[in-house]
């Protein structure tokens, strides 16, 4: 193929372009780090240049990362990763002796005493083993069989490499898999990426965003038309509404699987992040298991945490780990060649997790700080959630759900027409023009409701609640300083575009 | 007709569609007369592509040797006292050392309070503050932006200049990733697009490393073989690359050459005339090139020299470095670093249209971003002690070292490899590797294919219950047909490769004896 000729000089086009690449990469979209967050970066280097703007900086509430929002490491996390980097430290006497012990024991199951060598496939096995035992006592003793564990590189990896092996047949038969609307976008993303067709279940806005088995069945039924439903994805605390299933809802959701034949998927990475009284995290194992062996010992199942979230926050290290239940022994060879082929996950962030799972105990010398950080942080996050909600609740035309877990808020926001008419003169979703205005005045990077999926019709916007710089100290609420309000005037402003 | 009927014709419709169309298994009949149903995810329904996709260097021989290792363990006699896993190009699980620079930076990364401890020199101590204020909260614990931290792609930007004599490299054409093999798959997924006898054929050597066939299997993309010389100590073929892409446009179109310099398993280090070659070929041909540079520090041979693809291409004048597109690879976990278990890794991208690398930087997007303590990690491999700071004649040191030793072992291994009769070894120019040729009698290929196995998988098998010794065979990575190899790390410590190297002779021969 040759384009136009540049002064009389024929040019060829390029191998690789947008018409040739592979269409379901165009697909995909991941709205946590897109257009508005490639704008914020951008208005984040003009400030540098020295561009003048009515903020000084951006606040990033766009994505869930605790420690890019000024939430510490936990001491103790931290003292373990780096006696295992630079083993030399095991003589400085700066370092508590069961943190060395911890340290010891994790170079012990590495290639050559290091972090540097690859691990098996499915991740260091003394690592396996105690995510297991972990997984044991928090579900009041159900066994947890280590060769169910499969380390990861974040849930995310985890979560895709399941997703792959689902996907299957052609046209009518092609593998649906069912996921909520409002999803976190990784599911939309990957399963555009692999051809398979989405599923969409509403959540209930009115009812706290809960699950509804009704909903379920409807979404199963009108999809059962145009392909061939296997998959049903629960978030569970939810992301990016936040609820917390109540234990009766999750048993209803393991019976509809059951009776629909469909593998599920419980994705509990905020499995440490319930604030709101009365919410409690029911682990879907646990439950499957208390429902006895006619659920237990058919219903397959794979269950996904990781490092990022609850108190720890470790993002970077992209550290996680799956459990399959009732999979198919075949099936599960098939998954470890699989994971073999990209090696292993980062032996750091095997580290990390082992920590996760079992760390400092109330006898040993790291457990009282261990104990004062992570309650300093959950109990920080629980107040944040709480005073979210509260101070949203108070702007007129936004209406915000209790915050029950996760990291995350997810308010309704009511737009005039003369907005959402703006917004169509520009291009932009309704949603996506408001949270560019706020961006543009106010330096705040949130990600639009319509990046995640919303009922028709309505509008809303995902914020994450763990800027220091977003909620200042409960002492200076009243301050004038205090950066939420600004939502408000922002608010009142796009409300009203002529103004 | 109301809402009401045309809900009722609707479930009648729905009920009246087999079991299976509405995606309920159909019941089986158990042994016992009990009804049970298949399970959701079985063989026959999983993804087909997953079903292809094949990686010797960690298949079955190794899962056998593993499961060795743990009769060993329980206390089962063996005619051997330790399983010694020559299957993988794992450096320090085969007791390389760490570089302490790098180790010293990643524990004051890790845990800055180590920051007021003298005993870390003040370069460590300054290149740990830079990579920690380029990170959120100045924390490794915060996601970094999609494409890498920015100040180490800065890094890796400069590296590539100072490597490649000056030639300019912009640090947005780089790409940290988690090891080269997620640089390499994502390339390979852009790619990947058509139906049928349009679908992308990507070109690959035989022999090649599996993840290239592995990725392509799982991408429903076409492999196209084309095959290295082993007669000329594994040298590249422009005829034959003619003779395989010409093949292969009858029934696919061919988009991606892959090359792999320093080679794996072969170890060649292709000549500067044989990459202007090959970039000339695929200038003409229109393809796009993957340089998978990982092995770029591994070079031993007299008279052998890494030459960057990149660098060749600027050096051959805009014709080509203003056209050909190109992507380069490179990882922590090779050359002097072996640090495999970091997971770092960058690609550099050239001439890439401008549309598609937004798509790039989408699809990246979606994983958030590659380990941070790999990133830290590339940053000091790209940014090592400079002479005048304290660290450097350590690390000058010990990089030495470790690069001498492994060009002592693979003189070692081709040295005493090429004195076994039926065992003839290549020189092993660069890389971690030898990939001798072996000749296996008649009578065992007639047991190996009695057995539906490939003749040097079985002997391979019988060398690892033997021995103790896991090597992978040669059908694991592609060889001419007829031919049998083996592919060997030449990592252990020269002493006990030479121990090993010795058991291996001593198996051949017994092997070669036991079935004349």
């Amino acid at each position: 193929m040759s384009q136009q000729a540049v002064n009389g000089v024929p040019c060829r086009g390029k191998v690789l372009t947008v018409d040739n690449m592979n269409p379901n990469v165009k697909r995909v979209e991941y709205a946590v780090r897109g257009p508005i967050v490639q704008r914020a970066v951008q208005i984040e280097k003009e400030l540098r240049e020295g561009v003048k703007k009515p903020f000084t900086e951006v606040i990033k509430a766009n994505i869930g990362d605790a420690h890019a929002m000024g939430q510490k490491p936990i001491t103790f996390l931290r003292q373990v990763l780096a006696l295992c980097s630079y083993p030399e430290l095991m003589e400085d006497n700066k370092f508590p002796e069961d943190a060395k012990k911890r340290a010891q024991r994790i170079l012990g199951a590495c290639g050559g005493h290091s972090i540097g060598a690859y691990s098996a496939s499915q991740g260091i096995e003394c690592i396996r083993q105690d995510v297991a035992r972990y997984i044991e006592k928090r579900d009041g003793g159900i066994p947890s069989n280590p060769d169910n564990i499969y380390l990861s590189t974040g849930a995310s990896d985890a979560i895709v490499t399941m997703l792959k092996l689902l996907v299957c047949g052609e046209g009518r038969d092609r593998t649906g898999v069912m996921i909520s609307i409002p999803q976190y976008p990784l599911y939309s993303a990957a399963l555009a990426d692999l051809g398979a067709v989405q599923i969409s279940y509403y959540l209930d806005e009115e009812k706290c965003w809960s699950l509804d088995v009704a909903e379920l069945r409807r979404a199963l039924n009108a999809a059962r038309q145009h392909c061939n439903p296997r998959v049903l994805c629960i978030i569970n605390p939810g992301n990016p509404t936040g609820q917390v299933q109540s234990r009766q809802c999750i048993e209803d959701v393991i019976r509809f699987a059951k009776e629909e034949h469909l593998f599920l998927m419980a994705d509990e990475v905020y499995q440490d992040n319930v604030y709101a009284e009365g919410c409690k995290f029911h682990s879907f194992k646990k439950v499957l298991f208390e429902m006895g062996p006619e659920y237990s010992s058919t219903v397959e199942m794979a269950s996904f945490h990781s490092t990022s979230k609850c108190y720890m926050g470790e993002c970077g290290f992209r550290g996680g780990y799956m459990e399959v239940i009732n999979m198919d022994p075949e099936v599960k060879t098939q998954l470890t060649k699989l994971v073999s082929v990209r090696l292993c996950p980062p032996v750091p962030g095997q580290a990390l997790l082992d920590l996760v799972v079992n760390p400092p105990q109330p006898d040993e010398p790291s457990y009282a700080t261990f104990m004062k950080e992570r309650t300093a942080v959950l109990s920080a996050l629980a107040e944040k959630a709480r005073l979210t909600e509260q101070i949203f609740n108070a702007v007129p035309g936004i209406t915000c759900n209790p915050v029950q877990g996760a990291m995350y808020t997810f308010p309704r926001i009511t737009l005039p027409q003369k907005a959402i008419d703006k917004a169509k003169e520009e291009g932009k979703v309704p949603d996506m023009y408001y949270c560019m205005r706020l961006l543009e005045e106010e330096g705040i990077c949130l990600v639009p409701g319509s990046g995640f999926g919303q009922r028709e019709g309505t509008f809303h916007f995902r914020l994450v609640w763990l800027p220091a710089s977003l909620l200042p100290p409960v002492h200076i609420q009243t301050s004038k300083s205090f950066n939420l309000m600004r939502f408000y005037v922002t608010t009142l402003y796009c409300l009203n575009p002529d103004d | 007709m109301n809402h009401g009927t045309a809900l009722l014709w609707k479930r009648r419709a729905l009920s009246s569609l087999s079991a299976t169309r509405r995606g309920l298994p159909k019941e089986k009949m158990t042994e016992n007369g009990m009804m049970s149903r298949a399970k959701v995810l079985t063989i026959d329904t999983i993804n087909p592509t997953v079903k292809k996709v094949e990686y010797a260097v960690r298949g079955p021989i190794v899962q056998r040797a593993v499961e060795l290792e743990r009769e060993l363990s329980q206390g089962m006699k063996k005619p051997f006292a330790e399983v010694i896993k020559a299957n993988i190009g794992d450096a320090h699980a085969m007791g390389q050392q760490p570089i302490t620079f790098f180790r010293q930076v990643l524990a004051l990364c890790s845990y800055p309070e180590l920051l007021s401890d003298s005993t870390f020199p003040e370069d460590a101590k300054s290149r740990a503050c830079r990579i920690l204020q380029s990170c959120g909260g100045r924390s490794m614990g915060a996601y970094s932006a999609s494409q890498g931290i920015h100040s180490v792609r800065e890094d890796v930007a400069r590296y590539i200049e100072r490597r490649d004599g000056g030639v300019p490299c912009d640090p947005d054409d780089i790409y940290l990733t988690t090891g080269a093999s997620d640089g390499i798959v994502t390339m390979l997924k852009l790619l990947v697009c058509g139906e049928g006898a349009s679908r992308t054929g990507v070109m690959i050597s035989i022999p090649q490393y599996p993840l290239y066939s592995a990725a392509l299997a799982e991408l429903g993309a076409v492999q196209i073989n084309y095959y290295l010389n082993e007669e000329k100590c594994w040298s590249l073929d422009i005829p034959e690359l003619q003779r395989a892409l010409d093949e292969a446009r009858q029934y696919c179109n061919p988009r991606a050459l892959c090359i792999i310099n320093p080679g794996n398993p072969t170890g060649q280090v292709q000549s500067r005339k044989c990459i202007e070659d090959v970039i000339r070929f695929a200038a003409k041909e229109r393809l796009f090139l993957m340089a998978d540079e990982v092995y770029q520090d591994n070079v031993y041979a007299d008279g052998c020299q890494f030459h960057s693809f990149k660098k060749v291409l600027f050096e051959m004048g805009p014709e080509y470095s203003d056209t050909v597109e190109l992507a380069s690879f490179h990882s922590t976990s090779k050359c002097y670093m072996g640090e495999c278990g970091f997971r770092g890794g960058y690609m550099e991208i050239i001439n890439m249209d401008d549309e598609v690398k937004d798509q790039l930087i989408k699809l990246v997007s979606v994983r958030l971003c590659s380990p941070v303590p790999g990133q830290a990690l590339m940053d000091l491999v790209v940014n090592p002690p400079q002479p005048g700071e304290p660290s450097y004649d350590n690390f000058i040191k010990e990089r030495t070292a470790t690069l001498s030793a492994l060009a002592e072992k693979a003189k070692l291994t081709e040295q005493i490899l090429n004195t076994v009769e039926g065992i003839s070894c290549n020189p092993v120019q660069g890389a971690m590797y030898s990939f001798p040729r072996i000749t296996i009698p008649e009578k065992a290929v007639k047991e190996a294919t009695e057995n539906g196995q490939e003749p040097d998988m079985f002997y391979c098998m019988k060398m690892l219950e033997e021995t103790g010794i896991c090597l992978v065979p040669g059908s694991g990575f592609g060889q001419k047909d007829g031919t049998y190899h083996f592919r060997m790390t030449i990592l252990p410590p020269p002493d006990k490769l030479k121990i090993l190297l010795d058991k291996v002779k001593e198996f051949h021969q017994r092997f070669t004896q036991q079935y004349s």
